[in-house]
């Protein structure tokens, strides 16, 4: 069965936890039990509708503030697949929390208030939309009972957003724009007739209609980072040495040569295993164990790559920088940089430019960026990483950066 | 076939990569084992991700002493059978050691006191890492838990403070004292788990399926009749037949009445049911917020 990712995104108070609570209450995904604590609760807030939010606002500081804070992850089926919806915080505070949820999405629905247009918010999202390579962007136009249901509204939107994302569009994205209310639930499972101008297709038919990326692993080059090494040393497997990990991109066949880095020893492959079972080949995110017909030397962090298509091994990178911390990054500070399970020490060398995001022009001669900011910054490594560009490889492009003293995660980079 | 009845094997392959994780980042991790069928799935998933090898971290299971013996005996065979460590800690004693108190009255349960007990395991053990088989599908404050979900000094949980997750890195950096709440099945539904069950052919305590039981009825739920249920003279018990959807510590799991003794049957029971899994615990529904409070306090 197919799994679709999906992750809300748009401004505070767009609608994005009413919608989704309206998706799953349409699509009789709420039981009996569910929906009776939402009518209660929503009583007892004194509402006199029941507050679909409250669904995934499941935190009391949340339900208190009437605000999202931390990404929820929120499940249904259809007959067609599995969907797991990260319903995000649309307050700029906690956008850290928007990033984790969009960060693993193939679709990414930025709703808009009618009556506000496209903000900052919109802005802000639609370009995390696309740092992380998200194919489908699902723009819904919320609230459009407030704007008693008007197309021309409608259209000036659309004529906003696209003058935006006409400056950040990847040749590759698509972006669906729809009308709709989440309160009362035009346009989400069923076509609304209140707005019989509208000639796409439901919410739910937009979602149902995307294939989840056909990453197309063959030509894709094959990544293994090495989690774990397994020997066994029992006496039914005594000479085991079998590599485990996740295939991060690209595909293996059993036979093929094969290089570890960054030793460049190379061997071939003997077994891909799958517990018991032994696979002709295995593809992108699949966990398995790979033998090698030769010892060689290999331990956790190493990487497994088919000869002839290697990435560079760096100890410079140069990356597009999202920054998470209330505490700046600041040119020469040493964080740890984790690249997919390999964690590195690493320095900032320079921050070489920083994103405006009400113009989406670049500052330059910038020595810090504080919470929430984008920027171009070059990091000195103190060992190598095996990371590809992250648009051209998005399986191994990507890494987070932690803060050594406090142990949080402060940051997320994407290799250029 | 309906694809509702089949396993998504990307979520394997996610949680395999997850419990490799723990392996390769901490000193000393356990899995938090009930029993039940969530634990067992996680069991399953580290014989497969350790492969040829052993499980590499020991099985924990804090015992109300109120458990269905139907799982107790399941939780034995398992670990014999797989070899692994089996580590079990008292809620008994810690109420002797005079470090939480029972609770009194027609809903006193344990399923509370369990927190202590298990702080006080993971600092004997000195745990760096505790799995559990906790699912966000189940709770509204579980659905907003990290896989790698930090817990302090004191094992607390705050949410407002969580690390940011990205794709599928883990940060499983902490400091001496704090430990690490790990969730592999985070993203499986109740449905998953069991076309799970179903699709590996793994064995369950029977209570899981119809059977017979000495029950009696109050709030309109199905209480099981034990004798650490304080009944009033008016809850009188009658025999029927019933199957549990999650198995805890008996004063605080619900019953449901069915007849499906078979795991075919459950999957089709569950995917018509009208009321969620956790409607049947008792311990949610004493307030909106139970589930983040005892969180924030330790709880699993
Ligand atoms: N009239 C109208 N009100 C709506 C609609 N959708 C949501 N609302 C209301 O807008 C308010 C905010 O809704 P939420 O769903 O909490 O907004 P959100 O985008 O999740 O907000 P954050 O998560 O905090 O960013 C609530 O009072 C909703 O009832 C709609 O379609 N029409
Ligand atoms: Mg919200």
């Amino acid at each position: 069965m197919d799994i679709l990712r999906i992750a809300t995104a748009g401004s505070v108070d767009d609608g994005k936890s009413t919608l989704i609570g309206r998706l799953l209450f349409e699509t009789q995904s709420i039981t009996k039990d569910k929906i009776e604590a939402l009518k209660a609760a929503s009583q007892r807030k004194g509402l006199d509708f029941v507050d679909l939010s409250l669904l995934t606002d499941g935190l009391i500081a949340e339900r208190e503030q009437g605000i999202t804070i931390d990404v929820a992850h929120i499940y249904f089926n259809t007959p067609t697949r599995k969907y797991i919806i990260a319903d995000t915080p649309g307050h700029f505070e906690y956008t850290r929390n928007m990033v984790t949820g969009a960060s693993n999405a193939s679709v990414s629905i930025i709703l808009i208030d009618a009556r506000n247009g496209v903000g900052e918010q919109t802005r802000r999202h639609f370009y995390i939309s696309s740092l992380l390579e998200i194919k489908n962007v699902v723009v819904a136009v919320n609230k459009m009972d407030l704007v008693h249901y008007a197309e021309s509204r409608y259209d000036e939107i659309k004529n906003d957003f696209f003058e935006l994302s006409d400056k950040l569009r990847k040749p590759n994205q698509n972006i669906t724009f729809i009308p709709i209310s989440s309160l009362y639930g035009e346009n989400i499972v069923v076509k609304s007739d209140k707005m019989p101008w509208y000639s796409g297709e439901s919410l739910l038919g937009i979602l149902e209609g995307v294939t989840p990326e056909d990453i197309d692993s063959a030509v894709l080059p094959f990544r293994f980072p090495v989690q774990h090494v397994i020997r066994p040393k029992s006496e039914e497997y005594h000479d085991f040495r079998g590599y485990s990990g996740k295939i991060a991109s690209g595909q293996i066949n059993k036979g093929d040569m094969v290089a570890a880095l960054p030793s460049q020893q190379m061997s071939k492959v003997k077994e891909i295993l799958k517990y018991t079972d032994s696979l002709d080949s295995a593809h992108q995110t699949e966990s398995v164990v790979i033998t090698l017909e030769d010892n060689i030397d290999i331990s956790r962090g190493n990487m497994l790559v088919k000869v002839g298509a290697q990435p560079e091994l760096k100890k410079q990178i140069n990356a597009r920088i999202f920054w998470m911390d209330t505490e700046p990054m600041k040119v020469g500070k040493g964080y740890l940089v984790q690249h997919g399970i390999n964690r590195v020490k690493a320095k900032v060398a320079s921050i070489d430019s920083r994103l405006e995001i009400s113009t989406f022009e670049e500052s330059e001669n910038v020595d810090e960026l504080k919470l929430n900011q984008i920027g171009e910054v070059s990091f000195k490594l103190a060992a190598h990483i095996f990371a590809d560009n992250f648009e051209a490889n998005p399986g191994n492009g990507a890494f987070i950066i932690i803060d050594e003293f406090n142990n949080n995660t402060v940051g997320v980079g994407f290799v250029k | 076939m309906n694809i509702n009845k089949q396993f998504p094997r990307a979520l394997e392959d996610e949680a395999i990569f997850i419990l490799r994780e723990v392996a390769a980042q901490f000193e000393k991790p356990a899995i938090l084992f009930s029993g039940g069928k969530d634990s067992i799935t996680l069991v399953r998933l580290a014989q497969k991700a350790f492969f040829p090898g052993k499980i590499p971290f020991p099985l924990v299971h804090v015992d109300t002493g109120h458990n269905f013996p139907e799982t107790t005996d399941f939780r034995d065979k398992l670990a014999a059978e797989l070899g692994v460590e089996l580590i079990i800690r008292n809620v008994e004693d810690s109420i002797k050691a005079g470090k939480v108190k029972e609770e009194t009255g027609k809903y006193a349960s344990r399923n509370a006191l369990q927190t202590v007990t298990l702080l006080d395991t993971i600092e004997e053990f000195k745990f760096d890492a505790c799995i559990g088989g906790a699912r966000r599908d189940e709770e509204k404050a579980r659905a907003k838990e990290r896989i790698f979900s930090v817990r302090n000094d004191f094992g607390e949980w705050d949410a407002k403070k969580q690390r940011p997750e990205l794709f599928d890195m883990l940060n499983g950096k902490i400091d001496l004292g704090e430990n690490v709440r790990v969730f592999p099945i985070s993203n499986w539904t109740e449905l998953d788990v069991w076309n799970y069950i179903k699709a590996e052919n793994l064995e369950i305590p029977s209570i899981y399926f119809a059977h017979e039981r000495e029950v009696f009825d109050r709030d309109g739920i199905i209480w099981s009749d034990s004798e650490f249920i304080n009944k009033s003279e008016d809850e009188i018990p009658y025999k029927t037949i019933v199957r549990f959807r999650t198995v805890g510590d008996m004063t605080c799991t619900a019953a449901v009445s069915s007849t499906a003794d078979n795991i075919d049957t459950i999957i089709e029971e569950i995917l018509e049911a009208e009321i969620s899994e956790r409607g049947a615990r008792i311990d949610d529904k004493r307030s909106e917020a139970a589930m983040e409070k005892r969180k924030q306090q330790g709880y699993f």
